[in-house]
């Protein structure tokens, strides 16, 4: 049922590997074995139908939700388990912060801390939580608060900003912990038309710049113009994956086909 | 709900019409029914000898009055304090994901909410009749020190742990309803960032949750400064016993008790105000949108009164919301 992936180029290993994860919230079984590897720069967008599970994948992928069954790894190490001998220890909430700290998220709702400026919302964490220097971390946040075209916003607080401005300095507060990959969660869902444009096109630039990312989307001209492959999920599966050419000129699933119908 | 009549007269067809404006007839009778008893009111106070204005001016700032006052002062303060630090605890073991501590703190708060604050402040004052030995030691193990309970719970410490625990029950289920308004998304978006719980808790919650928590804690403040006149009937000499003390020996019942309420009165106005800035400041970052908020003024705080809201209706300001929620 699920093709396997595009082997990943040379011995290097995957930013993230997923075999047969498996969620459940109570009786609801949300994802139902899940295959897939992430290569290091890759950018996999993951499309599908409301509810088929693509935003609880992204969740587990950063331990905000703890799967069930299966096998999660990010760079390598588990997520949220360390592996001793033939023991899975659950790890500390400490760990898992610090293995967090290196992932980027970026939510529908953008999610700034309304409390805080722009700039406090953007330096809150790599001074808090990695104990960074506030002057380095300032000058991080300017340099990226200027490649997401607001550095004359610093000072505002995100209820004078539009949502579009919102969710670019989201992106820019993922990156100011300087993550080796990037989960976005619908980046796009929640704006208005005529803000989407600007907030892919930073989506873009990271790409081109060689970041790893998982994007769940429904822009199908982003993901044809930047995904190097499309994941097609229904009810807790991967049904169906590939180029974003392969999957959306010559969908072989009935089920991708509806979709994809149904958004384009 | 505008009343309020256009600039400009209405014009049709060229023609201009003369707006005649609603009247209220019955809002004018019931506002001079409420003047001349209001004049009735100021008169008795002016000429009832029986108020003795000379005796409330002689003892106003007597010495046991105002120490009077000072106790009432610290008490309020302390109880609150102690009241915040335990309701901190409660709310967070409410919300905690142990059933056992959940329960604990539920029960503590039903049964502090469920009783009268009276019955539990002579409860406590007569704990001696329960338990007439205090020791410190390990729980069903050895005594390390006792005392008779007499001598170390003296009426202040009654007084002050009476009103803290009954406290404490009431701002946990304030601070627990702050810390419930703050969006998930809140906490997601710190977690991560890879932030720690009690970082999360500190920086984020915490400071989103005052919103809620502030304004209903200043009214706590002010029904606790009224809610420790109860412990004169344990006799200690806060503000409503001092006076006490001396109308048994004077017999001038009235004007101490009035020297009593004016002090309430004066202490109450200053913490309303206090309250309306605390309200302004942390609503800060909350709105919508950008204007700044037109707090009311002092005097319309205090009395409610706001002249220009019987003609034009101008709404108070809307009650407090998340960010995000607004939208
Ligand atoms: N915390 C939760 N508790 C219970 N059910 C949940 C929870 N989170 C998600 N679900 C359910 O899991 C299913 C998949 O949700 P989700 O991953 O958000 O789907 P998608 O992002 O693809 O729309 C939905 O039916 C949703 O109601
Ligand atoms: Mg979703």
């Amino acid at each position: 049922m699920t093709s396997t992936s595009p082997s990943t180029t040379g011995t290097a290993a995957p930013v993230v590997e997923a075999v047969g994860v498996h969620k459940s919230f109570g009786s609801l079984e949300v994802l139902r074995g899940i295959d897939m590897q992430v290569a290091e720069g890759e950018v996999v967008c993951i499309i599908g139908p409301s509810g088929s599970g693509k935003s609880t994948f992204l969740r587990c992928i950063n331990h905000l939700e703890r799967i069930n069954a299966g096998l999660l790894s990010v760079h390598g190490q588990l997520v949220g388990h360390r592996l001793v001998g033939e023991k899975l220890y659950e790890l500390k909430d400490k760990d898992i912060c610090t293995r967090r700290a290196e992932i980027g998220m970026v939510f529908q709702q953008f999610n700034l801390f309304p409390h805080m400026t722009v700039l406090q919302n953007i330096i809150e964490a790599p001074v808090g939580v990695k104990g960074e220097n506030k002057k380095v971390v300032t000058a991080r946040a300017m340099e990226l608060l200027g490649r997401v075209g607001l550095a004359d916003k610093r000072n505002a607080y995100p209820r004078h900003l539009s949502g579009g401005q919102q969710q670019r300095v989201a992106i820019a507060r993922a990156l100011a912990m300087q993550p080796r990959l990037m989960l976005f969660d619908e980046p796009t869902s929640a704006l208005d038309p005529e803000m989407v444009g600007e907030v892919l096109a930073v989506m873009k630039d990271l790409a081109r710049e060689g970041m790893t990312m998982v994007v769940v989307t429904h822009e199908m001209g982003f993901a044809r113009e930047v995904a190097d492959r499309v994941v097609f999920m229904d009810e807790g599966r991967i049904a169906e994956q590939g180029t974003p050419h392969e999957l959306m000129s010559n969908p072989t699933h009935p089920r991708t086909r509806a979709f994809l119908d149904s958004v384009l | 709900m505008t009343t309020r009549a256009p600039a400009h007269p209405v014009g049709v067809g060229g023609q201009t019409l003369k707006v005649v404006r609603l009247k209220h007839p019955g809002r004018w009778i019931a506002s001079a029914v409420a003047l001349v008893l209001a004049a009735m009111l100021v008169n008795t106070l002016i000429t009832n000898k029986n108020f003795q204005w000379d005796v409330v001016a002689k003892y106003f700032t007597s010495k046991s009055v105002l120490s009077g006052l000072g106790r009432t002062l610290e008490l309020t303060a302390l109880a609150m304090l102690i009241g915040i630090v335990l309701g901190v605890v409660l709310a967070l073991m409410r919300l905690s994901g142990s059933p056992v501590l959940k329960s604990i703190a539920g029960l503590y708060v039903w049964v502090f909410r469920g009783t009268p604050l009276l019955v539990q402040l002579i409860l406590l004052y007569n704990i001696s009749a329960l338990y007439p030995k205090l020791s410190l030691g390990i729980p069903f193990g050895p005594e390390f020190v006792s005392g008779n309970v007499n001598t170390i719970i003296t009426p202040y410490v009654v007084a002050l742990a009476a009103l803290a625990l009954n406290e404490a029950a009431f701002m946990s289920e304030i601070i627990r309803g702050g810390i419930l308004s703050v969006e998930p998304g809140q906490v997601e978006a710190a977690q991560a960032l890879g932030m720690r719980r009690n970082r999360i808790t500190r920086r984020v919650v915490l400071p989103q949750a005052m919103r809620f928590i502030i304004p209903p804690t200043g009214n706590q403040v002010i029904s606790m400064l009224k809610a420790t006149s109860l412990v004169s009937v344990i006799a200690l000499p806060e503000l409503l016993y001092s006076t006490q003390v001396i109308y048994t020996r004077t017999y001038q019942t009235i004007p101490l008790l009035i020297v009593a309420t004016l002090w309430y009165l004066i202490v109450t106005s200053v913490l309303m105000v206090g309250q309306g800035f605390l309200e302004r400041r942390y609503s800060r970052g909350s709105r919508s949108s950008g204007a700044t908020i037109q707090g009311p003024t002092m005097l319309r705080r205090l009395t409610g009164l706001n002249w220009r809201s019987a003609r034009t209706a101008v709404a108070d300001p809307p009650p407090l919301t998340p960010e995000g929620r607004s939208r």
